[in-house]
């Protein structure tokens, strides 16, 4: 089975920030992603203080809804909702949360999760509407009850836990590896990179993996040829390598360039919005598609 | 049943080196792993990659700051092959476009870290893990590397000669997650661990879920030795609520420790006069308990790390990945608050004996990364000394394991005749209650007798998963009993509680009192969840088990050891005692019994020997 079909709850939507495709002027005069990122802390600590002030949730329990759903239990093939109601701690998470529902009421509650800070990327999960990492969602930040679903677009296993083999596919897709073969020869020698090559390819190495993009984007869910923002991002992190010879980034720009590459995104930035690690990845991907243009690579 | 050269179990630094080096020597490898590769918890390192690169350094500078940092417990020819080998495995994961910081000339950037003469830790930014996590799964894939992932091995498919060091691997045993199958895993050539660290013994750890000690506890059920497990390396800024780390760099930039009072404690109490914050990990770790203990801690629990003098400017700059770490998982912002912060358990020097090739004493088994125990760290391991021993040892083990020639060990393995046995009363007989009752001794009974021994491969392999099928039938279909979370929480508190930073006897016998609790009440545990599909309860309960084997282990190296030497203090003899225990501690199963025995630490170098002096910085 699949949540294909479910509807984002709309007041969570993020709002697309634009429809149309940014020129580079308005692309430079974007700040940057960490930028963005800590002002939206400081959204999030205001948020949570008023909450607090509000409505203390020391000493009062979350409630959560929870997806349910086991191909082989009966009363699980169908899908439902179970409803916990858990303690809550200051700094508490939607992770901590599932992991005391699972380990106090339901042992059959089931979701990846391993390193509990956002660099695993095992715990995508779709909260309030939302792709998140369950483990840097504070709970404190979200309305009740918080509903927690898979990752929209995928096929559910069981519960929270999707199939990941068509993303992995995906990423495999674009030659994910470095592939420079003329080395330097002496004794200890590395390759060179400039600091300024190294901060440029710096955002797009930060991706771990947990399929929140792919899941958020509306091609990806029509197209499943589509590679997808987070295979695109990864072709981007070597095009964009110096330390890998011209030749070798024409043939990456071909991959991603052909009829289910780059020229399938429309820009809508939800993919950008739910990166948990602010990586630019929409920004990403329309250099790539001008860079696919300046070597004249065909067009679809 | 799925046949291949090499086997690695676990897919993190280590697992991945060697999968590549045993390719690179032509084997034909396959990675089994409970997890994708790129969840692995190497992801999590923050620090760097000590090597020698650089003008002014040498590799002979190197093994002496890790001999000193391990307070003279490392083996010299395990230390010096480290320090050796760490410079060319480095910049080949340059050569395989690891993203490393960089110099203004486009040289890979190295930074000074704690123990150091020479600023040799390589880094990529404060997510080096990440990047060289990320950097050996993308060779994996460039090769065709075959990665069985989300299949838990359960087991080892080793012969049952009564001498552990004539038994031979043949395999694993595992089940996939996503289907319930349980299948055998034939090894040709070798089977290499490389299962990461048992921080999950505790209850307050920087390290992931999944690091629960499975392949030291198999290795030790099989008849492998568990060396120094006692000395646990606890780290002084975690978060109170999750673990978290809060890096060293906060520190090294200047970030100060406060108790309750505002007293600057690291100072105005005296645990170092010199350093203050910027002490050794085990002297800071210590200082914070010693505030909490005696009524000086924040809401009895932790202490604060304060930056906010650095400025916003400097911090953003340096520390940007702290903010994030302290809003995300603790909620408070490092700009305008100081961070609560707690020792936490956050890496194991000890582990499964192995020699410098990453065999240990059963043919056909090696281990590598935090599971084993080369010895590199001895009783303390130094900050950018642990991603270095994944690319090394790991290499090592995969080109050894599918028969490349690295020449003969120097380091012995496996309990013999004639070594130092510890005659100490124990509390508790080790193993009763569970590994007693299976493996161990009831190979041991089959051997006894001469009669039952199997050594043909796949009739070891086959009975192993027929045993471990059969384990799985009962767990599962027990209908009532103790969940693995509750014993796993006992076991966890019991081991936060008195095998943490401050060790006394008293203490100590409690734990292993508590473990044999959590043993026997593992007697009557059962699995609630009836799914064959991804059943993470199931998997949980066998992970428990390992914990319980790895804790007792670690809680009997404590009580055994009465001195005080790198991470283990012990209240009753708070001094290194080089006269009687410059020695490594051993628990082993030996024909079917437990014993605790001693091996003579290893000084001697290529070219010197490494004279123990005081450790101060």
């Amino acid at each position: 089975m699949s949540t294909q079909q479910q509807e984002p709850e709309t007041d969570a939507e993020p709002e697309p920030e634009s429809q149309e495709t940014p020129t580079d002027q308005e692309m430079s005069g974007l700040s940057s992603p960490q930028q963005k990122r800590l002002q939206r802390k400081h959204e999030g600590a205001a948020e949570r203080e008023r909450a607090a002030a509000e409505d203390d949730l020391e000493g009062d329990t979350v409630h959560l809804k929870v997806f349910r759903f086991d191909p082989e239990v009966e009363g699980k093939q169908e899908p439902r909702f179970d409803d916990f109601h858990v303690p809550f701690e200051r700094g508490m998470t939607v992770l901590d949360a599932v992991i005391y529902a699972r380990d106090e009421f339901d042992s059959s509650l089931t979701f990846r999760h391993s390193c509990r800070q956002a660099i695993c990327g095992s715990d995508a999960f779709f909260v309030n509407g939302r792709q998140r990492l369950g483990c840097k969602t504070q709970i404190s930040e979200l309305d009740q009850p918080v509903r927690v679903e898979p990752l929209p677009h995928q096929e559910v296993v069981k519960d929270l836990v999707v199939d990941m083999d068509h993303f992995y596919d995906q990423m495999h897709s674009v030659e994910p590896y470095f592939q420079q073969e003329d080395l330097p020869d002496g004794e200890l020698e590395e390759q060179r990179q400039t600091r300024e090559n190294r901060e440029k390819v710096k955002m797009s190495t930060r991706c771990i993996w947990c399929g929140a993009c792919m899941s958020s984007c509306n091609i990806a869910a029509g197209d499943n040829d589509y590679l997808g923002p987070a295979a695109i991002n990864k072709a981007y992190r070597f095009a964009m390598d110096e330390r890998e010879d011209e030749e070798i980034k024409e043939h990456r720009l071909r991959i991603v360039e052909q009829e289910h590459g780059v020229w399938r995104c429309q820009t809508q930035f939800s993919c950008t919005e739910v990166c948990p690690k602010d990586i630019p990845l929409t920004e990403h991907i329309q250099e790539l598609k001008r860079e696919a243009v300046k070597k004249n690579l065909k067009f679809w | 049943m799925y046949e291949h050269d090499v086997i690695v179990v676990g897919a993190g630094g280590a697992g991945l080196r060697a999968a590549i080096g045993a390719h690179e020597a032509g084997a034909d490898v396959a990675m089994v792993t409970k997890l994708h590769p790129v969840r692995s918890h190497t992801g999590a390192a923050e620090g760097g990659i000590n090597a020698a690169l650089r003008e002014g350094d040498d590799w002979e500078l190197h093994a002496y700051d890790t001999m000193k940092g391990s307070d003279y417990l490392g083996d010299a020819p395990a230390i010096e092959t480290l320090a050796q080998d760490a410079p060319e495995d480095t910049i080949t994961l340059e050569h395989w476009g690891m993203p490393f910081s960089r110099e203004d000339d486009g040289t890979v950037s190295q930074r000074p870290f704690g123990g150091l003469s020479f600023p040799r830790t390589t880094y990529a930014g404060a997510e080096t893990g990440h990047h060289l996590l990320h950097t050996m799964y993308e060779q994996v894939v460039k090769r065709g590397i075959q990665v069985y992932d989300e299949w838990y091995v359960m087991n080892l498919a080793v012969t049952d000669e009564p001498d552990p060091n004539d038994r031979t691997c043949h395999g694993v045993v595992a089940y996939d997650v996503q289907s319930g199958a349980v299948e055998g895993f034939k090894a040709n050539k070798g089977v290499i661990l490389a299962t990461g660290g048992p921080g999950q013994a505790f209850d307050h750890t920087t390290n992931a879920v999944s690091c629960t000690g499975d392949g030291n506890a198999m290795a030790y059920r099989a008849g492998v030795p568990m060396e120094d497990m006692e000395f646990v390396q606890f780290h002084p800024t975690t978060l109170p609520s999750t673990g978290v780390l809060i890096s060293e760099g906060v520190r090294g930039e200047g970030g100060i420790l406060y108790n309750e009072g505002g007293e600057r404690f690291m100072f105005e109490h005296g645990y170092a006069n010199n350093d203050g914050e910027l002490a050794s990990r085990d002297v800071v770790s210590r200082a914070e308990l010693t505030e909490v203990n005696e009524g000086r801690g924040i809401e009895d629990e932790y202490v604060h790390l304060d930056m906010r003098h650095l400025g916003s400017e400097r911090i953003l700059d340096r520390l940007e990945n702290i903010l994030h770490l302290a809003e995300d998982f603790e909620g408070v912002d490092g700009l305008v608050e100081p961070m609560p912060v707690k020792p936490g358990q956050h890496y194991e020097m000890g582990g499964i004996e192995t020699d410098e090739n990453g065999a240990t004493c059963i043919d056909g088994l090696y281990a590598a990364g935090e599971c084993a125990c080369v010895s590199v760290h001895g009783a303390n391991r130094l900050g950018g000394n642990a991603l270095p021993e994944l690319i090394v040892f790991g290499k090592r083990a995969g080109r050894h394991a599918a028969g490349d020639d690295l020449g003969e060990a120097e380091i012995e393995t496996g309990y013999s005749e004639g070594v130092e046995e510890e005659d100490m009363e124990l509390p508790i007989t080790p193993g009763e209650a569970g590994i007693a009752e299976t493996g161990a001794t009831e190979t041991d009974d089959v051997a006894a007798d001469g009669s039952g021994q199997l050594s043909d491969p796949e009739g070891v392999l086959e009975r192993t998963v027929t045993e471990e099928r059969e384990r799985v039938e009962y767990l599962m279909e027990k209908d009532d009993g103790i969940q693995h979370a509750e014993i796993r929480a006992k076991l966890q508190k019991a081991m936060t509680e008195d095998v943490n930073v401050f060790r006394t006897e008293a203490g100590l016998k409690r734990a292993l009192q508590a473990i044999r609790e959590c043993r026997e009440a593992y007697r009557d545990v059962y699995v609630d969840d009836p799914s064959r599909t991804f059943n993470t309860d199931l998997q949980m309960t066998i992970e428990t088990r390992n914990l319980i084997d790895v804790a007792e282990t670690i809680t009997l190296g404590a009580l055994v050891r009465n001195e005080f030497r790198g991470a283990h203090w012990r209240q009753e003899n708070q001094e290194r005692d080089d006269e009687n225990w410059l020695k490594h501690t051993l628990v082993s199963w030996n024909g079917g019994k437990p014993s605790i025995w001693y091996r003579p630490v290893i000084l001697e170098g290529e070219d010197k020997t490494y004279e123990p002096k005081v450790r101060s910085y």
